[in-house]
């Protein structure tokens, strides 16, 4: 290897900054899954008895199913049984209702995440909801959404507080039999966040969620469910991190959106789970399943993933486009250094007339990570006038990492238009001197040639996610001149 | 200056310059000048720290200190700036954005306060109009789609914004039809001051009727073999190389 895809790869090492770990007592229930789990699960939460047997139905199918290996990663069996499937910090109330009465080494660590809730309240532009561990310790905001009848909650205390929503839509996108992790969530899921925007209504703040994974030989197994009604717009931001730890830890969520005639829905994720060390040891398993359904016609969803943790992603996020005219976008960048693994894509699967989807990703793969994009496109029959654009390209930086490509295309109307494009580039040597040559450092230079990469993906993350996730990937966004 | 002694440079393993000497004093304007890889281009990119040379051989000080031992964000910031012959796109960088990172690296460097987006501009509208940038390229990725004559009107636009001591010109005349010539050899004689020393590194004279050289050196195998002034450029015009060539053999 040439001495500068060395100093390449040192400059993209920088350490994990999220790794500390919270001491609160928690209420963890023994490792292990049965149907004796899910109902203690079910009756911890003061569930209805239709999402138990929900729960149970799950169950028994998971129970049937084989875990997927056609993904281009690689771990060690899982061991399901070793797992504990709830875990939530000890307070004397069921359910915090304000701030004040939220553990304060919670908030402190939510603190040293960059999320000061108690400074969201007084300031106003996003309204944040903690999960940690399986639980929602705060919501903020919520008089202010209240005020617009928006409903941002976490999603047991939606069980509670709006069933006949839950029911309606609660796999509706994702059925419980989807695929193996989301039948595994669909039996144990145990928090999440919930969001109902009521028709013609734009949501008067960005809604953010960040998820924090504390407890030892846990998993996290959230829910999340959107429901923009008819003419309604809401953008939703994801954020996530947990401790630094040996062992690998599961994180197997679903997110099902649904979008009405008219109405636009617009998630942003920031993951940042643990990818482990430089070795490869520990790190999270991230296996999540997150769909969204433009049910209406003239709808548009759009995904904007910044994916730089985990030790191995799985995950494809993606829009069934049922309604005429309905829009899916899916912007990606995902970075694995290391040993990280990620196979990473999107599906867009077209039902709807004139229904149009955009495919970007990028793909950034250092030291020995892997980077794969998988992606979809099926137009079915009823389809016409579909039209998709994929672009896929990837940034390889030394000559120990690997990008790989598969693009799927299942095209039954002969009306519908498709294109793909891809590329694969290292980080050139005559950049890089370029840029010292006019006086920039070398890891300045790494950081713009990277986030010049990034682009068209960090264009469409809302103002605050922007500066998040260009902090993540260790880069200075660029300052727009002129 | 530049006090270039006995510079010897391999690249994979081959000889490419077999002892330069060149001394180069604040003000001057040196062309140098030869066929084809005669190490014309090698002796650029070496000054400029290009990492895939080695030096074997030889002394290279600039401003008085060592240059081979520094990196090329020093030389950079000590003044020292390089048109580059094929100048390379960087995908999604505001070509602009580039610039200003470049121009505050170096005010950094000089004890020099960075300047603020608006006082970058009011610097840079300036010398836009002498190169005749418009605000497009400016805005544009760098050097992503920019026709030949862009890359080099835009390579001396750099130079004339973040202001070297030592400005190395490497085939900035190749590839311009005559238009394209005058306004770029125009930048390059702005750039001419009693505290600047410029490099012209060219395979053709015809720059050189635009901009006066005060010496020219051929360079010919590694090796610089004819030294005078700019009468010298004209007769290589007429006569071609071989000449020189073969004055070198007969001696």
């Amino acid at each position: 290897m040439s001495t500068q895809s060395k100093e390449v790869e040192a400059l993209v090492k920088k350490l994990y900054q999220h790794g500390f770990y919270t001491d609160v007592e928690t209420d963890t229930v023994p490792p292990g899954l049965n149907e004796g789990i899910i109902r203690l699960i079910s009756k911890k939460k003061n569930e209805p008895e239709w999402l138990l047997e929900w729960r149970l139905n799950a169950f028994r199918h998971w129970l049937t199913m084989t875990e997927p290996n056609w993904a281009h990663v690689h771990h060690p069996p899982i061991d399901y049984q070793g797992i504990s499937y709830y875990s939530a910090p000890k307070s004397d109330k069921a359910l915090p209702k304000s701030l004040d009465e939220v553990d304060p080494k919670l908030l402190e660590t939510y603190e040293k995440l960059g999320i000061p809730l108690r400074e969201q309240e007084m300031l106003a532009g996003v309204a944040v909801d903690a999960v940690f561990d399986s639980v929602s310790v705060a919501t903020t905001f919520k008089e202010k959404l209240a005020d617009a009848g928006v409903i941002f909650c976490p999603f047991s205390e939606a069980v509670q507080d709006h069933p006949e929503l839950v029911k309606q839509y609660l796999g509706s996108v994702v059925p419980p039999n989807d695929n193996f992790f989301a039948a595994l969530n669909s039996a144990v899921f145990t928090d999440g966040s919930f969001c109902y925007i009521p028709k013609g209504i734009r949501c008067p703040l960005e809604l953010s969620t960040y998820f924090r994974i504390n407890a030892a030989n846990t998993g996290q197994f959230e829910r999340t469910l959107i429901i923009a009604d008819a003419g309604s717009y809401v953008s939703y931001l994801e954020g996530c991190t947990a401790p630094m730890r040996d062992e690998n830890q599961l994180h197997a969520a679903v997110v099902e959106l649904i979008a009405l005639g008219r109405a636009e829905i617009k998630y942003s994720t920031v993951q940042n789970w643990y990818p482990g060390d430089e070795h490869g040891k520990g790190g999270i398993y991230n296996f999540v399943t997150k769909r969204g359904e433009c049910r209406g016609n003239n709808s548009k969803i759009s995904w904007t993933q910044i994916e730089t943790g985990s030790a191995i992603t799985w995950k494809y996020p993606g829009c069934v486009l049922t309604g005429d005219n309905s829009v899916g976008e899916f912007y990606s960048v995902a970075v694995t250094n290391n040993y990280q693994q990620a196979d990473t894509g999107s599906k867009m699967i077209h039902i709807g007339k004139n229904t149009r989807s955009t495919i970007i990703s990028k793909g950034i793969a250092a030291g020995r990570g892997q980077n794969a994009y998988r992606g979809l496109v099926k137009v079915l029959e009823s389809a016409d006038g579909a039209r998709n654009y994929t672009q896929c390209d990837s940034l390889l930086m030394g000559d120990r990492c690997g990008a790989h490509t598969f693009p799927y295309m299942e095209v039954k109307n002969s009306s519908a238009q498709i294109e793909h494009e891809a590329s694969t580039s290292k980080i050139g040597e005559d950049q890089l001197f370029y840029c010292t040559q006019r006086g920039i450092s070398e890891e300045d230079a790494v950081n713009m040639i990277v986030n010049g990469f990034c682009k068209k993906v960090f264009k469409t993350l809302p103002m605050e996610f922007a500066v998040e996730a260009q902090k993540l990937l260790g880069v200075s966004l660029e300052g727009a001149i002129g | 200056m530049l006090s270039i002694k006995n510079l010897h440079v391999k690249a994979d393993n081959k000889t490419i310059l077999r002892g330069i000497n060149l001394e180069v004093k604040a003000g001057e304007v040196h062309a140098i000048m030869g066929p084809n890889a005669s190490g014309k281009s090698t002796l650029a990119q070496v000054l400029a720290g290009r990492d895939s040379f080695e030096v074997t051989q030889g002394s290279v000080r600039y401003q008085g200190k060592d240059l081979i031992s520094m990196a090329p964000e020093e030389r950079a910031r000590e003044g020292l700036f390089l048109a580059f012959q094929y100048p390379v796109e960087i995908p999604g960088v505001n070509n602009v954005y580039l610039l200003k990172a470049a121009l505050n690296a170096i005010r950094k460097h000089r004890g020099q306060a960075e300047l603020d987006a608006v006082e970058f501009l009011g610097v840079v509208k300036e010398k836009m109009s002498l190169l005749q940038i418009n605000e497009d390229l400016l805005n544009r990725a760098v050097n992503e789609g920019f026709s030949g004559g862009e890359k080099k009107r835009n390579e001396i636009f750099q130079a004339l914004v973040l202001e070297p001591k030592l400005a190395i010109l490497d085939e900035t005349d190749s590839g311009l039809d005559i238009d394209a010539l005058k306004i770029v050899a125009e930048g390059v004689n702005s750039l001419r001051s009693d505290d600047r020393a410029i490099l012209l590194v060219t395979h053709y004279q015809r720059l050189l009727n635009y901009v006066i050289p005060d010496y020219v050196h051929v360079l010919s195998d590694g090796q610089i073999v004819k030294s005078g002034d700019r009468d010298l450029s004209l007769e290589l015009e007429k006569r071609g190389y071989d000449w020189v060539k073969q004055e070198v053999a007969n001696a």
